[in-house]
């Protein structure tokens, strides 16, 4: 049975939570402010009380699954174990009910942890600066591309093209249409890699920047790393690196000793912070050295031993959201760092690599890594003598013959506890499914995803229609999402929209 | 302190199983001129109980909201937070799941956006809402690259009373896709509709203002309204949530997007964020939205349920077509608003609204009686008013931080708005009579 709308659940004259009656002189609302300026039709929120909404809310929660239950191997998202002191950290009052345009004076603690933060990353990726402003990834790959623009202006020629593999995030595309820039696709070649040839073809001086993510979203290390660099730098351009897979390089390698100019961090998969059903995330940006004066304002910096904001950046690009940032998330992400130390945050990365591998071995007969040819349908086999970094992509073609999609092995994964991998992306394997176990998954876990891999791959063979139909256990079957994409399933409203 | 379960002896299995005798032999793809050849330079790892006490010191060294009587506001406020709400989207199947994209698993979710859709449709008057943005700055700078999407013009005009942080975030979108932003000036504390009018052009996309403003002023909207769709542009408005409750919608006054920081629903104000932007418009908008929308729908047994829709916008699907970048933005926060809406109603909203009417007046009332004080414009407000002091008001606001008051946000501090001995004072449901009276004899010793 599904779950009724809070808005079902009214009824009149409940309410759920009490307010102090006034303890100043009361005057009519109307002597404040002008008539017309009265709201004639009151929002029509739900009447309910405090329990309705407690068992509501908890009734909609058990609905969801989530790495607190059971393993989350979606690719490219680094759900990792989310430590419960963070949670505590941040919720201290002298954090939470800080106000951000309170004066530096009174904002001591919460200066100098972004300070500390900024310097601990720009340490984790080789780069001089930080900004610590941007909101979430795809916020973080916009700012370090005004911050790129900002660059090459300054050198008096905007210049207009942003070179991608055809492998990238859509982030990536869509944050170089925003910022003004066209994106121009590199061809990923039959080894999973960037084509350094090709990219020395593509490249020009109209080329502002070439955006990458190492390891790739594939989940293999770019070898080349230092030739891609020269190649960029020859041109002109800068080199951006996305961060989203970092997780991958703690302490192994960092961006700025591989030759990138800018990255972003993700704080809700790297660095432990919870993704909350969709956010709240941080993306902060490092940039290298005489990228440092474009940074947004502003930055916090400390003279002696006093922090304080620093706005007076005649070269910055400016504001890329109010206040100073995701404060909340900084503070679970300088926990993480700060309990894991230099050789923890290596830990990390070596145990998600050896996680990935594991389970890319064990399960590579039935879920073969292929990448297409460029611009043919032809699969070609990635090299089993090649391992695969933080994740793998795994192809899902051989079950095609049963009439079985990787989307159904998706929704059948649900039946057996599991969350489902990343699948169709990258678009450049057909059938894709991307699993990224993280280091903070067990052997006894990653087996029990293993056995269900297997056990799903069995079915495809013998019992095809069950996994076409799946999922057969979750709280409700297949949603028919074309019904969803009409203004009147959009919110309970329209309705009465209609009517007015 | 490492979260990593795995021990030697389990290492040591799986290499086993596929057949390497160490990680190093999985790293070797990685070339030896980028390898780190010494650990990261970072201090050395905290035990948990080690990290409650150099946090928990570090938290002290604020002065926060726990421990002053705060008048700070200027887009964030210091709100009461019942306690249900915390409890709730502490959840762990709230707070660590991710973006709903296997909705079978994920209705707790996606119901939730489908609530707060409707509810901010409620709030703002208008027919279509997104799941959420980053906050009310960069849900301002989106709300004008819809306007240039929508109507082909290339050219923003905000009032000079818009908060400071929204106008520079505007300016920072606009710069690479080359949107002109004017910022008309507002000496009078909001934007004068004739003044408006004589700089509206065929080429204005829209126009931005915020009500209440960041003044804590009310604008002329009626006339604003006119004016802007005389011109043919589009009426963007940033509005405060809580105001809701007793001033009229968006939709109402005629406003085509409402966007806003929705932190004052629920969420603490935690030093800047995470907050909450919010984002409505009418329904000829909504396939160039940013962000996720859910829509309801059924399964395959007729039964209800939601997934995220209208998805060919977005930048998974659409790359660089797509009409945002947006991916990651505020799910959490948004449940905590939802979860806020629920539990103070349609009632307690209005009460809230009248509460921060009542305090906010009888604050602004006696600190204007004190000599050398005065309300800076005549202009109604809701809960937040600029005083002229008779002392640098950033003098004033580091005094009074020794008696347990941040008195409020000192103008100066935002060159572009000139107004050196402005000091904006907010007063919300939270505050008591005695800390406004407190406040009041504070200030009077300025006199």
């Amino acid at each position: 049975m599904s779950e009724p709308l809070i808005f079902e659940l009214s009824s009149p004259g409940r309410r759920g939570v009490s307010l102090p009656a006034p303890d100043v002189p009361v005057k009519p609302v109307a002597s404040y402010l002008p008539e017309a300026d009265l709201r004639t039709a009151p929002p029509e929120l739900p009447e309910v009380s405090e329990v309705d909404v407690v068992r509501h809310y908890t009734r909609l929660s058990t609905l969801n699954y989530h790495p607190d239950r059971a393993m989350y191997p979606l690719g490219s998202c680094t759900i990792k174990h989310n430590p419960k002191v963070n949670e505590d950290m941040a919720a201290l009052p002298g954090f939470a009910r800080l106000h951000p345009m309170q004066q530096d004076e009174t904002c001591q603690g919460g200066l100098q942890l972004m300070y500390e933060l900024s310097r601990d990353l720009a340490e984790i990726a080789g780069l001089e600066g930080v900004t610590l402003q941007p909101a979430a990834g795809a916020h973080g790959e916009l700012t370090g591309l005004m911050i790129m623009r900002a660059y090459h202006e300054a050198r008096g020629h905007a210049r207009r093209k942003v070179i991608i593999p055809d492998s990238a995030h859509g982030t990536n595309p869509a944050s170089v249409t925003l910022v003004g820039y066209e994106t121009v696709q590199i061809p990923t070649n039959a080894h999973g890699l960037v084509d350094t040839g090709r990219l020395a073809e593509l490249i020009d001086e109209e080329t502002a920047a070439f955006m990458l993510t190492n390891p790739n979203t594939l989940g293999l290390f770019e070898s080349e790393i230092r030739t891609i660099a020269d190649i960029v730098h020859d041109a002109g351009a800068l080199l951006y690196m996305d961060g989203a897979n970092l997780n991958a390089v703690l302490g192994i390698t960092r961006p700025g000793d591989m030759g990138f100019d800018v990255v972003h961090f993700n704080l809700h998969k790297t660095f432990s912070t919870p993704h909350g059903g969709g956010g709240p995330g941080a993306g902060p940006v490092g940039v290298r050295s005489d990228l440092v004066r474009f940074l947004p304002t502003p930055v916090p910096v400390k003279d002696g031993d006093v922090y304080r904001f620093d706005y007076d950046r005649p070269d910055s690009i400016g504001r890329v959201r109010g206040f100073g940032g995701s404060f909340g998330m900084m503070v679970r992400a300088y926990a993480y760092i700060r309990a894991n130390g230099p050789d923890g945050l290596r830990q990390v990365s070596e145990n998600a690599i050896l996680n990935a591998n594991y389970i890319m071995r064990r399960l590579e007969k039935s879920y073969p890594r292929t990448v297409l040819v460029h611009g043919t349908q032809k699969e070609t086999q990635i090299p089993a003598d090649v391992p695969c970094q933080h994740e793998f992509v795994a192809s899902g073609t051989r079950f095609r013959e049963h009439g079985v999609r990787m989307l159904d092995i998706a929704k059948r994964l649900l039946d057996y506890g599991f969350y489902a991998p990343t699948i169709y992306f990258p678009l450049i394997v057909p059938e894709a499914a991307m699993v990224e176990p993280t280091e903070t998954e067990s052997k006894e876990s990653i087996d029990r995803f293993i056995d269900a891999m297997t056990a799903i791959a069995e079915e495809v063979e013998n019992d095809p229609e069950l996994v076409r139909n799946a999922p057969h256990t979750t709280p409700v079957g297949r949603l028919d999402e074309a019904r969803a994409a009409h203004p009147k399933t959009l919110n309970l409203r329209y309705r009465k929209s209609l009517a007015e | 302190m490492t979260y990593i379960p795995n021990t030697d002896a389990d290492r040591q299995a799986m290499m086993e199983a596929i057949g390497i005798g160490s990680v190093e032999e999985l790293l070797t793809v990685i070339p030896n001129d980028v390898r780190l050849d010494g650990p990261l330079d970072l201090p050395p790892a905290l035990s948990e109980l080690e990290l409650h006490d150099s946090m928990g010191e570090m938290a002290s060294r604020n002065g926060s909201a726990d421990r002053m009587a705060s008048f700070v506001g200027g887009g964030m406020y210091d709100h009461f937070v019942p306690s249900a709400i915390g409890h709730l989207a502490g959840r762990s199947e709230f707070l660590t799941s991710y973006t709903p994209y296997q909705p079978e698993v994920s209705q707790g979710t996606l119901q939730g956006i489908y609530e707060f859709q409707t509810m901010i449709c409620e709030l703002t008057g208008l027919e279509v809402a997104n799941a959420s943005m980053y906050d009310g700055a960069s849900a301002t700078a989106e709300a004008a690259m819809l306007a240039r999407s929508a109507t082909g013009r290339d050219r923003v005009i905000l009032a000079g009373s818009v908060h400071p942080h929204y106008v520079e975030t505007v300016r920072t979108y606009a710069h690479g896709p080359g949107i002109e932003v004017e910022k008309l000036p507002c000496p009078n504390g909001a934007l004068d509709p004739g003044q408006l009018a004589s700089a509206l052009t065929g080429d204005t996309a829209c126009v931005i203002v915020q009500h209440p403003n960041f003044f804590g002023c009310l604008e002329s909207m009626s006339e604003l309204e006119r004016v802007v769709h005389g011109a043919g542009a589009l009426l963007v408005m940033a509005v405060d949530p809580i105001s809701l409750g007793v001033i009229e919608s968006p939709g109402a006054y005629g406003a085509d997007i409402a966007v806003g920081e929705g932190q004052s629903m629920g969420n603490q104000v935690s030093y800047g964020g995470p907050a909450l932007g919010f984002f409505a418009a009418r329904n000829r908008f909504v396939r160039r939205m940013p962000g996720r929308i859910a829509g309801q729908t059924v399964d395959q047994e007729n039964l209800r349920g939601f997934v995220l829709t209208l998805q060919a916008r977005e930048q998974h699907i659409r790359r660089d077509k797509a009409t945002s970048n947006i991916c990651t933005s505020q799910q959490l926060n948004a449940l905590m608003a939802t979860i806020y809406l629920s539990l103070i109603g349609k009632e307690g909203l209005k009460q809230v609204a009248e509460l921060c009417l009542h305090k906010s007046h009888y604050a602004a009332v006696r600190i204007a009686d004190l000599p050398g004080y005065e309300l800076a414009f005549d202009r109604p407000f809701f809960k937040e008013f600029v005083v002229r002091t008779p002392a640098a008001p950033g003098e004033i606001v580091t005094r009074l931080a020794d008696d347990g008051l941040l008195a409020g946000i000192d103008l100066a501090r935002f060159p572009s708005l000139e107004m050196e001995d402005g000091l904006l004072i907010a007063v919300t449901e939270r505050r008591t009579r005695a800390q406004i009276d407190r406040l009041v004899e504070a200030l009077a010793r300025f006199s």
